[in-house]
């Protein structure tokens, strides 16, 4: 299969980290059906102690669901991996070029797949802001 | 690993007959059949003997059949090139909307020259309705081009039924001194696999191609009824009659006349073989997976074409794992088109975009056989659970028993716009 690099491969075929959150801090929904990719992306938030704002807090947690291509897969898995661990502020800085450069590059087409799965951990992250104005 | 190759809707194997009658043109006989001398008269020969064959093949004569390069340049040649030849009688043409795209972006050329062109709805099966056909009919019709069969759902179309209201309507025509209506169908899934004969289909123009039945690529035909005027669309040479320039590739077209000699003597037994096993997949397989759904016509179908479509999840990473697992198929998702976008046949049978996503197409050939259908209905159901476990859609179904849609209106949609 050469349309994809291994990496691509190893990723859509093993993803890291999917499921749900039951009890999860924020969850993003982007995408639909009939463009044929749709990713759920769960997070679970840890407060950081020696943080200063709930940007420093760390995502213990991310887990997603996915609809699509191989790449959309993988893609989201990438994010996953990316984010996991990492404070709130790290992860909005992932970008829809870092994640693709991480997997070893997309077909030109495939590329808007990488836009998802940012956008989708990034819409989770924004929902668990959110809910933390409202609650503090 | 065992490979099994479904996806001869794209290309068949050349048989090993045909690979051997073309073998002595690749070399031996390099002849152009233009030339005055003994070694372009082979070539001639061999050109001529293949249009025999062909035209024996749908039950045409040998001065009806033009060789092309591929059924594209032949739907081209069909669409456009009788347009431009009764432009003065008439300036609509009508199509169904599923045709092959070198139908419809012949049709839609023509459209930009100042053709008004009628695309043609089907039914959920992919049917066009002869009555429709009827309805569109303006005076100023000149042509109307409907496929045998849908190479995608497999659906066969009514093409006699057609043809037979059209003769009504052209004993009409003539008894006014009226330009009669041109009939043309693209039979590049039909012909070389099930019974194709122009004079019982009534069509003046037919597309054939013999990389569908085991031939070569590079050579197809389109037949023309003596007495339609058709304007080349590669000018410069008197080969074909001078309505198709250009060198002819002899050793494709032998290839392509001796699948063709072979398709005709041993149809009846390739199509039960192949009937059988489709239907085998047909039934089986939904027995093996839950949720998964036909596209196309169950019976009037080709007997070589499954086309089913798995819910909540999406095809290109069915291909991937079947890939994986020496299984070679394709579908009709959006993510498997280089052009992202769905396929214009699932929307045109308003199947639902998200099950249309699920769309996986099983083409067979003569080759495959009972252990390859037993390799695919022992290797896809745990794929398919596999691509279920990541999906959304899957999980929100068991969570709550509800089939999630997302609307549209997100950013991402307007990615998708070309």
């Amino acid at each position: 299969m050469p349309f994809y690099s291994e990496k691509v491969l190893d990723h859509f075929k093993n993803p890291r980290n999917v499921g749900e959150i039951k009890d999860a801090d924020g969850v993003g929904e982007v995408g639909n059906p009939v463009c044929g990719d749709m990713m759920t992306f769960y997070i679970k938030v840890k407060e950081n102690p020696s943080g200063e704002s709930l940007k420093d807090n760390l995502l213990e947690e991310v887990k997603f669901q996915t609809f699509g291509c191989g790449a959309a897969i993988a893609v989201s898995s990438m994010v996953s991996e990316m984010a996991k661990g990492k404070t709130i502020e790290e992860a909005l800085k992932i970008t829809n070029a870092s994640v693709a450069g991480e997997l070893g590059g997309l077909p030109a087409n495939k590329m808007h797949c990488s836009n998802l799965g940012a956008d989708a951990l990034h819409k989770a992250i924004e929902d668990y802001l959110n809910k933390q104005k409202v609650t503090k | 690993m065992r490979e099994v190759y479904l996806d001869n809707q794209s290309t068949t194997q050349i048989e090993e007959r045909v690979y051997q009658e073309m073998l002595p043109y690749l070399q031996e006989n390099y002849g152009n059949a233009q030339s005055m001398h003994s070694i372009g008269a082979k070539a001639k020969d061999a050109l001529e003997k293949a249009r025999g064959q062909v035209a024996e093949l749908i039950g045409a004569k040998e001065n009806e059949i033009y060789f092309t390069s591929c059924g594209s340049e032949a739907n081209n040649l069909a669409v456009k090139g009788v347009a431009e030849a009764y432009k003065e009688k008439g300036k609509h043409i009508i199509v169904s909307g599923i045709e092959h795209f070198s139908v419809l972006y012949s049709a839609r050329r023509l459209g930009q020259e100042g053709f008004a062109i009628t695309y043609l709805p089907v039914d959920k099966y992919g049917l066009v309705s002869p009555e429709e056909v009827k309805n569109s009919i303006r005076d100023e019709t000149i042509l109307v081009s409907i496929q045998q069969a849908n190479p995608e759902i497999g659906t066969i179309q009514p093409i006699e039924e057609i043809a037979h209201l059209l003769q009504k309507i052209n004993a009409e025509r003539r008894a006014k001194s009226q330009e009669p209506i041109y009939f043309h169908t693209d039979a590049v899934c039909t012909a070389g696999i099930i019974p194709v004969e122009v004079n019982k289909l009534g069509v003046d123009l037919l597309t054939l191609a013999g990389s569908q039945f085991y031939g070569p690529k590079g050579a197809a035909a389109l037949y023309i009824k003596k007495g339609v005027r058709i304007i080349p669309q590669i000018d410069g040479g008197i080969q074909e009659g001078g309505r198709r320039a250009g060198t002819e590739n002899i050793p494709a077209i032998v290839g392509f006349g001796k699948a063709a000699e072979i398709a005709q003597n041993e149809m009846g037994e390739n199509y039960q073989k192949m009937f059988h096993l489709r239907d085998r997949l047909i039934s089986e397989l939904p027995k093996k997976i839950e949720y998964l759904y036909l596209n196309g016509h169950p019976e009037k179908r080709l007997p070589n074409n499954i086309n089913f479509s798995v819910e909540f999840i999406e095809g290109e990473g069915m291909l991937l794992f079947l890939d994986e697992k020496g299984i070679y198929v394709s579908s009709g998702s959006a993510c498997t088109s280089r052009a992202l976008k769905m396929s214009h046949v699932l929307s045109a049978i308003e199947l639902d975009p998200a099950i249309a996503q699920g769309s996986v197409l099983f083409t067979l050939s003569k080759y495959n056989t009972d252990e390859d259908i037993d390799y695919v209905l022992q290797e896809f159901p745990a794929i398919v659970e596999r691509l279920r476990a990541v999906s959304p859609l899957y999980n929100y179904f068991k969570k709550t028993g509800k089939r999630k849609v997302a609307g549209p209106g997100t950013d991402y949609e307007h990615e998708h716009e070309e």
